[in-house]
This record gives structure tokens, sequence and C-alpha cells, in this order.
């Protein structure tokens, strides 16, 4: 009975603030992200300062991005939105926005514009890949290898073609079980131009020819399905190299002192950054627009690079990034000598296919 | 509850036997009744009173397990989204033959131009563009580039209509045209901030008899205004595609009756359409994509009309529709029946593991003393309030290269330092990691059972002459068969449905179905896939139940 009350009570109560401040904002927000050293980053250069500033808003963080996807369908087959600002990288983001699950946005509305003047639209450039997405870093996929294991009287790998090349640099390979990056460096390596690949990835000979092109490597290849799985394979001495995230490598590298280094050839920029779920409440919502602009402005980028080392997506944020976190950038000139540009278009279409393919590849 | 009846029945017998003794006839009760009657309301009774005690935990069972498992696995056969997305299209489609190698006719581009136009103003296009994409590559972006370019077609007419006559580009004359006299002034009187609903549009009468697509087309503009952005018809101008409709019905149909208001723009109009600059629908979509000009296109949509389909189970299966039945698909794109033969194969394999390494234990565990047998079970469960991940990740500590096991061998010289084993992210790494953690689910089942066995058995047997052998296979271990059995069904079906560990310590051979399911649920979005690749391990899983209690017997099974 007196549960009951409480109850009753509480829901009035909650009815009658809803009412009154129905064009207000709310003051509570469900952020999702990876977790780990990027959430870290995350909370120190956005929400934090945010906080700050707004006391009254208390923010919850679910490291539940992984499987983001599928959580944002089933929740709205549900009906029940219970995240306001969710972070995934592009592919994603075009897929939740093919999907309806995100929402659309208009830069010049939502976002800030940048410090040095420019649009919106213009700071971010390409890099909004989808009329759903806010970037907020460009990071790489790209390799370490481990310094100590290289052979005697061989000079340290530097080409992307060097993780091909089992003669001159044997020792195990860590790749990403999945088509995505594996399939381009193949056919990189295979002698297919640049500007070619996904041309040539298109049709079923091409798969084939990348398919068979990493079938040289296939037995020295252990497959990793986590991010934090290269980093701890090469500490081990598990691999000689692999692939994985810059952020990883960098930690390695950096923070626990490993013999590991960067081979940056080749690297394949992705990008992470915030969706906004479809159907939010609109105090939700206005308390999300008015973070993300908070967020996403050219200071608040380029703090995070304070913490991380992965380049602000406006180009605007790029002067303001610390000198001595430069060098760690993907994007820092001498490390994006030579990069390659993944094509979210070309595997929306094809990843299903491909995939098939490339996982009756790796079963046999 | 059956001893209940039973201490029941005996009563009414009695009464009613006294009242037989008088009269002879049907059997009564003390009330009168037929004795058969009275037994089958008690049974009732009780039944209800039963049925009321578990209705908790039964609805509760029901609501939060039965129904979302249903549900999920109804998924496997639905395909509303393409009839529902493209409702014009996949009607006129209907009969299209699609061996005749021609392309659709121009009432099948007409339906897909209109259907397309809507779906893209409430942005469905894409989800069923990724919906398609699982039967053929490419068709997401083609239907996520036509959403976008698609008022190519519509802005010819609109163009022509605006420079007719500026008014065609206004809100209020086509509101006026089509809406319902009556919903126009619903509609002005309405104040926004009072709360209450807008008027519904409603069409005018007997417009849709003279401009039918028009007023088709209109009311879903005019529907799709009001409810997904709350404005109101009579400040929004109307979408292209009703400028094409009216294009098309000035040319069919004749207006000259026609009185209502907006006459003079309409007759006007009607006079202007027949030198109106036109284009087919079919030239207009190859415009807008050169891919619904593509044979494969259209058999995808026309295979994938129907609300039902099995191509989700084909796909299960390794298999493809094709306009001329289903097929095998390429032999480089097989791969489920690899997996489930595989899960099948490791799930045996980690049983039988089970077995063997629990079998032992379990014979100590309940011939030890008591104090021991608590000491010894603790060690057999401590893993099971370890985390899953971290138990998983010690093997992998344990099992790599440069790993414990392989420094041991290699320090007491058994192998060379470069020809270390290879013991994980393959199938010995998944069957000894899950061996290890499914373990208990063995142990725990056979010690009950073996602690139930009288040790006097065994001395009987070894006293009338039998060697320790003999009495332990013909005496001891057929009254131990039950615990196994329960042990083995229980390591078997979790084992199947198991992908953490496989995904961590599997590589790639050594992963299995449920990976895929998995993969297919969080990753690819195939919901439908996952749910018949579900559907078949349930079967699977059932079918073997289904056998094991024939050959077995599940009676033989016992938990304690």
């Amino acid at each position: 009975m007196n549960f009951t009350k409480t109850l009753l009570a509480t829901t009035a109560l909650t009815v009658v603030a809803g009412g009154a401040f129905a064009q207000e904002m709310a003051n509570s927000m469900t952020i999702v992200s990876w977790g780990g050293a990027y959430q870290n980053s995350q909370q120190k250069a956005y929400s934090e300062p945010y906080v700050a500033m707004h006391p009254e808003v208390s923010v919850t963080w679910d490291e539940s991005s992984n499987e983001a996807v599928a959580k944002l369908r089933a929740m709205n087959e549900a009906g029940n939105i219970t995240w306001d600002l969710v972070d995934v990288v592009a592919a994603d983001a075009i897929r939740l926005c093919d999907e309806g699950l995100a929402m659309e946005y208009d830069p010049e509305e939502l976002l800030a514009p940048g410090d040095d003047g420019s649009s919106a639209a213009d700071d971010f450039g390409d890099l909004i890949v989808s009329d759903c997405y806010i970037p907020q870093i460009v990071y790489s996929t790209t390799f370490g290898y481990r310094t100590d294991m290289v052979p005697e009287g061989v000079e340290p790998p530097s080409q992307i073609c060097d993780v091909f090349d089992l003669d001159k640099y044997p020792g195990k390979r860590a790749l990403e079980k999945r088509p995505i990056n594996n399939m381009e460096w193949a056919l990189l390596c295979d002698g297919v131009a640049k500007d070619e690949v996904y041309d040539v990835l298109e049709t079923a000979a091409g798969q084939d020819q990348a398919l068979a092109k990493l079938d040289t490597i296939k037995d020295s290849v252990i497959w990793w399905s986590a991010g934090a799985d290269t980093p701890q394979l090469l500490a081990d001495g598990e691999v000689f190299m692999g692939s994985t995230y810059n952020g990883r490598l960098y930690s390695v590298i950096e923070e626990q002192n490993q013999p590991v280094a960067m081979m940056w050839d080749a690297q394949v920029f992705d990008l992470d950054g915030w969706i906004i779920p479809t159907g939010l409440p609109e105090d939700r919502l206005a308390r999300v627009k008015d973070f993300v602009k908070y967020a996403t402005d050219t200071k608040r980028l380029a703090d995070q690079a304070n913490y991380i080392s992965y380049g602000p997506a406006r180009a605007s944020s790029a002067p303001l990034v610390p000198e001595d976190m430069k060098q760690h950038m993907p994007t820092d000139p001498a490390n994006a000598e030579n990069t390659f540009l993944y094509n979210y278009s070309f595997w929306a279409d094809y990843r299903d296919d491909i995939d098939a393919k490339f996982q009756s590849w790796l079963a046999q | 509850m059956s001893d209940a009846t039973a201490g029941a029945a005996p009563g009414h017998k009695k009464a009613s036997a006294a009242k037989a003794a008088e009269k002879p006839g049907p059997m009564v009760d003390a009330e009168g009744r037929p004795l058969k009657e009275s037994l089958n309301r008690s049974l009732r009774l009780q039944k209800m009173r039963a049925l009321m005690l578990i209705a908790p935990l039964l609805i509760f069972v029901l609501l939060t397990f039965i129904a979302p498992i249903a549900d999920m696995l109804f998924r496997s056969v639905q395909n509303g989204i393409v009839s529902e997305t493209l409702p014009r299209t996949t009607h006129r489609l209907a009969d299209w033959d699609a061996t005749t190698g021609d392309l659709p006719d121009e009432a099948v581009y007409e339906g897909l131009y209109y259907d397309l136009f809507i779906a893209a103003e409430r942005k469905l296009h894409t989800r069923l563009g990724s919906r398609l994409n699982y039967e053929m590559t490419g068709m997401s972006s083609l239907f996520r580039q036509s959403g976008r370019s698609l008022d190519d077609i519509g802005d010819v007419y609109f163009d022509q209509f605006k420079d007719l006559d500026p008014n065609w580009d206004e809100a209020m004359p086509w509101a006026e045209l089509l809406g319902d006299p009556e919903w126009i002034a619903e509609m002005q009187a309405w104040d926004e901030d009072s709360g209450e609903t807008m008027p519904t549009f409603e069409l005018a009468d007997g417009i849709s008899d003279l401009l039918p697509l028009t007023a088709e087309t209109y009311s879903a503009f005019a529907d799709y205004v009001q409810s997904e952005d709350g404005d109101s018809p009579l400040q929004e101008e109307p979408w292209v595609l009703v400028h094409t409709a009216l294009y098309q019905d000035l040319m069919a149909k004749d207006v000259s009756g026609y009185n209502g208001p907006q006459a003079a723009m309409l007759k006007a109009a009607d006079a202007a359409v027949g030198g109106f600059e036109s284009v087919t629908f079919k030239d207009g979509m190859e415009g807008v994509d050169g891919d619904w000009l593509d044979h494969p296109t259209w058999e995808t949509i026309q295979m994938y009309s129907p609300e039902f389909t099995n191509g989700y189970f084909l796909n299960a299966v390794d298999m493809q529709k094709t306009p001329d039945g289903p097929a095998m698909r390429d032999d480089d794109q097989r791969i489920y029946g690899l997996l489930f033969k595989r899960t099948m194969f490791m799930s045996l394999m980690i049983t039988g593991s089970c077995i063997l390494l629990g079998y032992p234990i379990a014979w100590l565990l309940s011939n030890v003393r008591v104090r021991t047998a608590n000491l010894l079970l603790i060690l057999v469960l401590l893993p099971f309030w370890t985390s899953l991940l971290v138990r998983t990740s010690a093997w992998k500590v344990m099992l790599q290269q440069q790993g414990v096991i392989n420094d041991v061998l290699v320090w007491l010289g058994l192998i060379a330092d470069d020809s270390r084993l290879v013991m994980i992210n393959n199938q010995f790494g998944t069957i000894v990691a899950m061996t290890h953690i499914l373990l208990p689910f063995m142990i725990l089942p056979l010690y009950s059972v073996m602690q139930t066995i009288p040790p006097t058995y065994l001395r009987a047997a070894k006293s009338l002459g039998a060697t320790n052998w003999t009495a332990f296979w013909r005496v001891y271990f057929p009254q131990s068969v039950p615990g196994i059995g329960a042990g083995s069904i229980l390591v078997f079906i979790l084992s199947i449905g198991y992908y953490i560990t496989p995904e961590i310590v599997g590589g790639t051979t050594g992963t299995f179905i449920s990976n895929r399911i998995a993969y297919h649920i969080s990753s690819s979005l195939n919901w439908g896939l996952a749910a018949a690749l579900g559907t078949i391990l349930l079967a699977l899983v059932l079918g073997l139940y289904y056998a094991y209690d024939k050959i077995v017997g599940i009676d033989n099974v016992k938990l304690g």
C-alpha cells in the first residue's frame, strides 16, 4: 500500500514536472561509447567540462558501442529508446541511417561553426559520410611490429607488402577476422593500383584474387576480433606484426614501453562519431543537441587529442593539437605519406556478399 | 496431485456404493450426481487450483521467455517489408514472367516510382534496400541513391505546371482543389496551441473519381505531413509526385464537367498538358539509376514480394532462391553446412572429454570421506564462481605459443624453441577450454547419482568372484548411466550454444554456428537469417533429444 502510494505520488510529480517543463531540456543523458581509454578521453574532453557548466545535468556512460546497432534496433522495435547519444564507427552510422534508427540532422543548425570562421559543413568536409553522422575523430587501422623480432641484417618492415613477405619477415601476423581492410591490402600487394582497388574488388575474380593473396600467409595468421587482441599478442611476442587501431598501438609503445614500432604505410583511415537515435522525446532531444553542439566544437575536439592519439575530425581543430601528440596522429604528414581511403558505400553494399566468401575461405 | 485424487476417490466410492446397493443404475454420489461427473468436477477444481498457483510463473515465463523467442524465430519466414514498402510495384510485378528475359513493362516502373517516392519521403526505402541487399549485392546503394535523385522525374512536370500557373506551387490552391471544404474550415479553425489533435485530412467528394491518382498521392502527402511532421497541409506545398499524378490524370481523364474550387486553374492545366514535355517512367528510372534496367534487380524484387519467404532458411543451408527454384550456392560461399557439422562434432568431442575427465572425479568424490568430498567439491565449483572471460583468457595464457605449457616443454627439452606446439586458435583450443568450463555440469549430476549407489553392491560382486573390472563394468557402471545421461545432455546442449569461448580461443577452425548467429544478430543485422539458423539449431537439439529418449529413455536421466 505504502509502496503504491509512493509510486503514485512519484508518477504524479513526474507528470507535473514533465508537463511544466515540456519545452525545457532533460537533466539526464545516457551516452554510449566504447569504454576504455577512448571513452575516458571523451569524458575528460567533453562531458566533464559540460557538466561543470551545467551542474544540474547528470551523464550516464554505457559501454555498449560494439553492439549498438543491434541494441538500437531492438529498442526501436520495443518503442523505448533509453540512449540519448551513441558513439559508432562510420559504417555502423550508415547502416543505422539506412535503417531509420539514427536521426538525420542539418550540420549548420546542429553544429557550431569552426573557430576559423568556416561553416560546420565545410569544417567537417567529406567526413560527414552520412546524413546522420556527426564525426568526432579520425583513427586508422595500421600495423605494429616487434622491433626485437626483426631478423638480423634486415631493414625493419616499412611497406604494407612486407606483411605478405614471409621469406624476408618470418613470423606470425595478426589480422582482423573480417574482409574489410584485409582484402584491400591483399590487392594492393598483388599489383592492383590504389585507385582501382574497389573496382577490382567488385568482381568475383577480384575477390578471388584478394583471397588467393591472403592464402599465401593464411597459415601464419592469427585472426583477431577485438581491438585489444593485437596489442596483447604483440606484447606477448606471439606475433611479429599485426593490424589494429593506431591508438591501441600508441598505448603499447608509449605507455607500456613494449619493443613495438608503428608501420604507417597504407594505413586505412576510418571515423568515429556520434549518432542521435530517432524517436527521442523533445526535452531529451533538446539536451542532446545542446551537448553535441558543445562537444563537437573546435576546442573540444582539439582537446580530446590531449588524451588519446586520434585526429580531430574538424579541420579547424588540427592547429590546436598539442605538439608532442602530433607525431602520433594518423593524420600527421610524416605518417600519412601513403594512406588508403576506406570506401563506405562499397562496403555497405558488398559486405554481406564478401563476408560470406571470406568466412567460408577462413573456415576451410 | 495424483495422490490427492487417489485419496478423494475412495470416499466418493463408498458413499455411492451404499446408494448403488439400494438402487441399480449409474453410480451417483451423496448429492445424487453421477459419480463420474462428480469425480471429474473435483479433479477439475484441483487442476484449476494448481493452475492458479503456478499462474504467475506461467504468465511470467510465457511473456518474458516463450513469446520473445517465438517472435524471434518467426522472423525467419517474415518478409512483409517488400510488399509493404512497394505495394503497387509488387502487385503489378506479380504477372511478370522473369524467364522471358524481358524487363517489366511501363506500369511496373510507374508503380515503382510512386512507391519509392512515398517510401523515400517516409525514409523507409533504405531499410528495404538493406533488406534486399542480403539477397543481392548492390541493392542497398541502389535504393539509397535512388531515394536522392528520384525528384528528377517529378521535376519535369512540376516545372511545367509552375510555369503555367505559379499557384501550382502553392499549398492552399492544392488543398482547396482536393480537400473537403468542411475539413479546410475545421483546419483553419484549429489552434495549434490548444493541444487538440489536428483534424485528419479528408478528400473532397467525387475528386477521387475525377483525379484518382492525384487524390491518392495527395492523401499520402497530407497523411505524411500531418502525422510525421505535425504540420498543416494548408501550409505545405505538395510533393512533386502529386504533380506527376495530376499530369497522368489530366492526360487520361476528362475534367470539363468539373466546377468545384480552383476549376479554372485545373481546366487551364487540362488544356495545356497535351503539349507538356513528358518522360516515360522507365526512362526516368533509368536516369535515376541504370540498375533499374537490370534484369536480376527485378528477379530479386519479384522473388521476395510474398509476405512470407523460405529465403532465409535456404540461405541457412547454403542454398539460394533463383527464378528456377532453390539451388545450391557457389562452392566458395557455402559455410553453414560446414559450421553445423563442426558444431555437432565438437560438441560431441567436448561431451566425450567431459565424461572421460568427470567420471573418475565424480567417483572419487562419492568414495572419500565426507569432509574430503566437500573440499574437493569446492574445487570443482571454484571455476563456476570465476568470470567466464577470465577462465577463457587464462587458457590463452596457458596454451599460446609463448605460453606456460610451451615454455615448460621447451625448458624440459621436449620440443625445440622454433617448433613450439600450436594449441590455441584452433579446434584443440576450443575443445580444451570448453571442456574445462563445462566440466562441473558433468561432475555434479554424476556425483549425485553415484552417491546413491550403495558400495555394498561392489563388495557383494567381488565376494561372488568378480574381478575388479567385471564388478565395475557389470555392477557399478550400469547404475551410473543415468548420471552420464543427465550430464551429457547438459554439456552437449550448453556447448552447442556457446560462442564467447570459441570466439576467443577458436581461431578460424574452432568456431561454432553460434558465432555466425551472433554475427548476424549484432553486426550484419540480418535477423531473419539468424532466426533461421537458430530455428535449425533448435530443431537439431530437439531431434537429438528425441533420439536419446528413444534409444536410452529420458526416464533414465537423473539429476540427483
